[in-house]
């Protein structure tokens, strides 16, 4: 038995909307196995992971605050992938701009101004581009590799916050616990609805999809994006500049990275720790794939990957299963995607008997 | 003194030769892998788990060959079967693999270690200095020394080697050929897979016989590294690995050093040199586009989908 | 059939009813064909007839829908290439399987019994190319041999298999007349030998000159099987094509004009390990002029457009001149602001992307030159689609492109459609200079009808043309004065009548540096694929 691709004339759009939610359903059916194999009900756990959290308000809240960052990243990292450039870094543009976008209130902790605050988000986003740069730097002027050099960069970036915290930016008065002072009031991003905690970082998100779908649907700009994406040989027959695509998309997605990590350390933690992240750089990534690398379908995906999140804390405090669970879901997501995404392209044949002259009836 | 530091350097070294070895046949065949994380740390909790149950750290061995093998399969489909896009499905089998290996390895956090036993060579195990360094290791590091060798003489030797280098070289013109490409690349994957896992299983049975999560904290990439340093030969890659492993190793001891001596180098920044060392790295051998272009192979990443 | 010995009766091969279907579509249609022993059995057809398919199948790359392939009297199954190996058909493709990186040996081991050692088999290839006439170096790697030697291990590779019958796809496509001419004599030995060749071409005068018999194929059929050598060009054309083909109308001399198109001594060096270096090459092209530059694929042909369309601007400013400004350092689309147009050679990832549609691909070589039109906005630079699509249909129309729906994908066009297409487009902006890069490779014979002639109104209506062109009908057919490429070097231009067949290919085996007489060029990889691409 064999399985043959046939390359379809046209890409389906039929698949191209059917794929996501395809890819979602299998998902669900690995995911009720895992829990069945754990010794655990499938259907009540699903319905612990998948639908519990959707139930309150105060949960909710919960929802957005974890789906900004990883929309906010998602949809820079959804005009990298166009373009060819493999961000896969954006981890630690996220851990650099919330050290960048920390400075002022850890250096001033007195300074009660209402400036601070877009002072704060600008810095964030300037060092996540910054850090950014330098995969960008060393893929047009050296010819490296950006997945390897972006990805060395998360782990110095990791590195470089556990110094921060535990050295010199430690509060003197916190007791030994590796950690800043909590920033001042003025410092922190409010929040947008009294029912919980939720931050203005949802609606930067949200306001960047909305622009980079903009941008990517009706702009020259992204036009070029797409092209270089496909053909570089194209892209400069059109004149355009490959290298200057790389820095556009590079410091793109790190600016949005950096404004993600100053608005998850201000809104949601209040003060600079060594871990400030579960890991939104990487999960971004299967975030910015299940939305098909288009910044509308992002948010949606954003926010079942956020789910992925809560449903993990769940299922901890209700099923007594580690929280590592997630990650093995969002694994999962990605790998089901990748598949059925096959399907948008080409179409599958199974081939039952292979005959010398003959080919099996399509 | 330098002889313990060497073997602590030998140690550190051996994962990154084995998990480069694979990964290197695995591009050789034109299959750009980069869920080599993924796959170590799966043969780390297979090997750790399969000594735990057995006691017997040689079974453990077989697990994570075995881990890294089936999980590496995955890969496979979706690449070659399903045509999927190789850096999305490396980064998939990464993520997958992380969580993967956590959550199976939750039991056995903090149990000791099943430590495989070093096999003394008799007879060259005499040899002053070199006997006891070279000669009375554990059995993965003679299987990192055969693997070398072993994997050069195919690759540049036989006619099957051969065959790989083709693939690599030109999918397409190798389908003309009549060559099974899909086949050929399954077993580079396969090949690979059970590198990685061999090499997670060194780091839960030799390096640290414990189990820790994300114990493998970035070999797999640096192997990735490890495998363009080397311009894809296998010799380079012994002589690549056991150069990160002096890094690590030396990064190590610069930390004992800097804290008995006093000086306050901070440690994070020392940790940090393995990966400085390996962006260094790449820019040094990349920035050459001419030889770059000479010694990659040329079909590295594309998919393929045979017309028939 | 009989053979043309009429010794043995029985043909070698024999197919009865062949068909290959892509779904609904026949790419073969119910083919017989008959070879006999020791006979040159030519395939014709124009692009897209179905030649390659039905070889193809012969050699066991596809499988036949439906038919019977016989050897012998016999009926065969061909699963493989290694079964028609076995069975003895032998092939030397248009496109070559040949691994840049491995050396001639290495590459002809792959094709044969496992169990010979490398060194049998170099010592093996050393001598029969020899016996044949056609030399070859086993230690050599094949990233250093040009696109002549390159065809040598092909075919060596296919004789030590001893075949009975061995298939040529097209191979005089890519070499000089000299070089043709050794392969006839290659072709006569296997003649004499009592093998059977068969062999695919377009070319009329070569299969009258060399083959017995010729079957001709039109759309995947059948439409003629005859002695070539009692055919004339035109009625073998007639079987080939079908309706007359309007042939090119060109007024005997156009009145030239001012220079339009200027390049001064320009030598540039090789990018790629596998490229071509440009040495000093100068050139002028007047308006009301078509400028054809003849050359073998993998001469310099691609980077020379590069460094004329400016996608690989060159340190020299002055070295090349557009209507009088000097523009060697400017940009692709630089040029374009001065009224220059560029129709690349590769259809597919270069002139056009396939996944994108037809408008989009318009405005891919139009952004900047018709950013009014195009773009609004401002900086924003928003696309405005509905000029696009109408700017889209009026080419469609003026070049009478086929297509499916209004605004289709580019790949789903055929190449001649998409190749209209792509010429069309510049052909819309009436440019003062046009630059293309065979203009009609692997199109059907009416839409390169088409384009030749639009090219030559182009001239006419005052414009200077450059074609840069591996098919030397095209060439005499369209151009006012002819130049040759060979290894980066281009030589005097002469006016198109006074240039011989015999001469153009002294130009092209002969214009080298005097100490690298023995060396040939290296192979531009990427022109290596783009010679024989869709």
């Amino acid at each position: 038995m064999r399985i043959e691709l046939q390359k379809r004339a046209n890409t389906s759009m039929l698949f191209s909307v059917l794929s996501p939610l395809l890819a979602l359903a299998l998902t669900l059916i690995a995911g009720a196995i895992m829990f069945g194999l754990l010794g655990k009900s499938p259907l009540n756990s699903l319905y612990i992971y998948f639908v519990e959290p959707l139930l309150d308000v105060w949960s909710l809240h919960e929802l957005a605050i974890k789906a900004a960052p990883l929309i906010l990243i998602a949809v820079g990292l959804s005009v990298c992938f166009r373009s060819n450039n493999w961000n896969i870094g954006a981890e630690g543009q996220f851990t650099i701009g919330a050290i960048t976008g920390s400075i002022l209130p850890v250096l001033n902790p007195e300074w009660h101004s209402p400036l601070i605050l877009p002072l704060m988000l600008i810095m964030g986003m300037i060092g996540g581009a910054l850090y950014a740069g330098i995969p960008a730097l060393l893929k047009t002027r050296f010819n490296t590799n950006e997945i390897l050099t972006s990805l060395m960069l998360v782990y110095i970036a990791q590195l470089f916050l556990d110094w921060l915290v535990r050295g010199p930016w430690r509060d003197p008065q916190g007791y030994n616990f590796p950690q800043t002072k909590s920033f001042q009031s003025e410092a922190v991003l409010p929040e947008i609805l009294d029912s919980g905690r939720a931050h203005l970082g949802i609606v930067f998100a949200l306001i960047a999809a909305v622009a980079l779908w903009f941008m990517m649907r009706f702009m020259l700009k992204g036009f070029q994006v797409s092209v270089l994406g496909q053909s570089e040989r194209a892209g400069r027959f059109a004149g355009f500049s490959a290298k200057k695509m790389v820095w556009f998309s590079m410091l793109l997605s790190g600016a949005l990275a950096g404004l993600a990590g100053i608005s998850e350390v201000s809104g949601s933690i209040g003060h600079v720790q060594p871990v400030i992240s579960p890991g939104y750089g990487f999960t971004a990534i299967i975030v910015a794939f299940l939305g098909r690398l288009n910044p509308l379908g992002i948010i949606a995906s954003g926010f079942v990957l956020a789910l992925t999140y809560l449903g993990g804390e769940a299922a901890q405090l209700s099923l007594g299963i580690s929280d590592k669970v997630s990650r093995v879901f969002q694994g999962l997501i990605l790998f089901f995607v990748l598949s059925c995404d096959t399907l948008i392209h080409y179409r599958i044949r199974l081939i039952v008997n292979p005959s010398a002259t003959q080919e099996g009836k399509s | 003194m330098f002889e313990a530091i060497l073997l602590t350097v030998i140690t550190a070294s051996t994962p990154l030769v084995i998990a480069a070895l694979g990964e290197l046949v695995t591009e050789r065949s034109g299959v750009l892998n980069l869920g080599v994380e993924g796959m170590m740390i799966m043969g780390a909790v297979a090997a750790f788990a399969t000594a735990q149950l057995t006691g017997s750290a040689y079974l453990g061995i077989l697990g994570g060959i075995i881990g890294g093998g089936i999980f590496s399969l995955l890969f496979g489909f979706l690449t070659l079967t399903l045509v999927a896009n190789q850096v999305a499905t490396g980064l998939a089998l990464t993520i997958l693999g992380l969580g993967l290996s956590g959550q199976l390895g939750e039991a056995f956090v903090g149990m000791p270690g099943v430590r495989l036993q070093p096999i003394v060579i008799p007879l060259l195990s005499d040899i002053p200095f070199f006997g006891r360094v070279l000669f009375s290791q554990d059995l993965i590091f003679y299987m990192s020394v055969a693997l070398v060798f072993g994997i050069s003489w195919f690759l540049f030797k036989s006619r099957a080697g051969l065959k790989m280098r083709a693939i690599g070289d030109s999918h397409g013109s190798a389908h003309t050929l009549g060559i099974n490409v899909v086949r050929t690349r399954y077993l580079a994957v396969l090949f690979g897979g059970a590198c990685a896992g061999l090499a997670g299983a060194q780091l839960s049975l030799v390096y640290t016989p414990q189990w820790v999560e994300n114990m493998t904290a970035g070999r797999g990439w640096i192997a990735l590294a490890l495998v363009v340093f080397a311009s894809w030969r296998p010799l380079r890659v012994l002589a690549g690995g056991y150069l990160f492993g002096a890094v690590g190793i030396g990064q190590l001891h610069a930390q004992l050093l800097a804290q008995s001596g006093g000086i306050a180098i901070p440690s994070q920044l020392l940790s940090a040199l393995p990966y400085v060392a390996t962006i260094v790295v790449l820019i040094i051998i990349s920035h050459n586009r001419r030889t770059t272009l000479i010694n990659t192979p040329a079909s590295l990443g594309k998919p393929f989908v045979p017309d028939r | 059939m009989t053979s043309s010995e009429g010794v043995e009766a029985s043909p070698l091969l024999s197919v009865r009813g062949l068909t290959k279907l892509f779904g609904s579509f026949a790419a073969c249609d119910a083919i017989d064909l008959d070879i006999g022993h020791g006979e040159i059995h030519a395939l014709l057809g124009e692009n897209g007839a179905g030649k390659s398919t039905l070889v193809k199948m012969l050699f066991g790359v596809l499988q036949p829908s439906s038919g019977t392939v016989s050897l012998e009297g016999k009926p065969v199954v061909i699963p493989s290439p290694g079964e028609a190996r076995r069975l003895g058909i032998g092939m030397v493709f248009q496109h070559f399987s040949l691994f840049e990186a491995l050396t001639v040996a290495e590459n002809i081991a792959l094709s044969l019994d496992p169990r010979t050692p490398l060194a049998k088999i170099a010592e093996e290839t050393a001598s029969v190319s020899r016996a044949y006439g056609l030399p070859l170096d086993p230690s050599a790697h094949v990233a250093d041999l040009s696109v002549g030697e390159r065809q040598r291990i092909e075919i060596v590779r296919a004789l030590l298999q001893n075949p009975k019958l061995i298939i040529l796809d097209e191979p005089t496509s890519v070499l000089t007349p000299q070089e043709a001419e050794r392969l006839f004599e290659t072709l006569m030995r296997l003649k004499a030998e009592g093998r059977s060749v068969l062999y695919i071409s377009h070319r009329l005068e070569e299969v009258q000159r060399i083959c017995d018999r010729a079957t001709v194929l039109r759309h995947g059929k059948v439409t003629g099987a005859c002695d070539p050598k009692h055919e004339t060009p035109a009625s073998l054309a007639r079987m080939m094509v079908g309706t007359e083909v309007a042939e090119v109308k060109r007024d005997s001399a156009n009145a030239l004009g001012d220079i339009l198109l200027q390049v001064n001594k320009v030598s540039v060096a090789s990018r790629t390990p596998f490229a071509v270096a440009l040495k000093d090459i100068s050139l002028k092209v007047r308006a009301g002029e078509v400028l054809a530059i003849a050359g073998i694929a993998g001469n310099g042909q691609s980077e020379l457009f590069d460094a004329i369309s400016g996608e690989y601007p060159i340190a020299d400013n002055d070295g090349i001149v557009l209507r009088g400004k000097p523009v060697g350092r400017l940009r692709i689309n630089g040029r374009r602001m001065l009224g220059a147009g560029f129709v690349p050679e590769e259809r597919h990832g270069h002139a056009a992307v396939s996944a994108l549609s037809l408008s989009d691909n318009l405005l891919l070589a139009r952004s900047r030159s018709d950013k009014k039109a195009f773009l609004a906005g401002g900086p924003l630079a928003i696309v405005k689609r509905d000029a696009i699509l109408s700017a889209a249909r009026r080419i469609c129309s003026m070049m009478d492109v086929r297509k499916s729906g209004e605004d289709p994908a580019a790949g789903s066009l055929s190449g001649g459609n998409l190749q209209k297409f792509i010429v069309g487009r510049e052909l819309d902006r009436q440019p003062s200079v046009l630059v293309v890069n065979q203009p009609t490779w692997g199109v059907d014979a009416g839409a390169a009808s088409r384009i030749r002639q639009a090219l030559v109104d182009l001239a006419k209506a005052g414009s200077a043309v450059v074609v840069i062109s591996q098919d030397l009908d095209e060439i005499f057919e369209i151009a006012t004065t002819i130049a040759v490429i060979s290894d980066g070097r281009l030589s005097d231009p002469y006016p198109a009548g006074e240039l011989t067949l015999e001469q153009i290919g002294l130009l092209m085996g002969g214009i080298h540096d005097s100490h690298s007489g023995e060396k040939s060029s290296g192979e531009d990889r990427a022109g290596m694929e783009t010679a024989h691409a869709h």
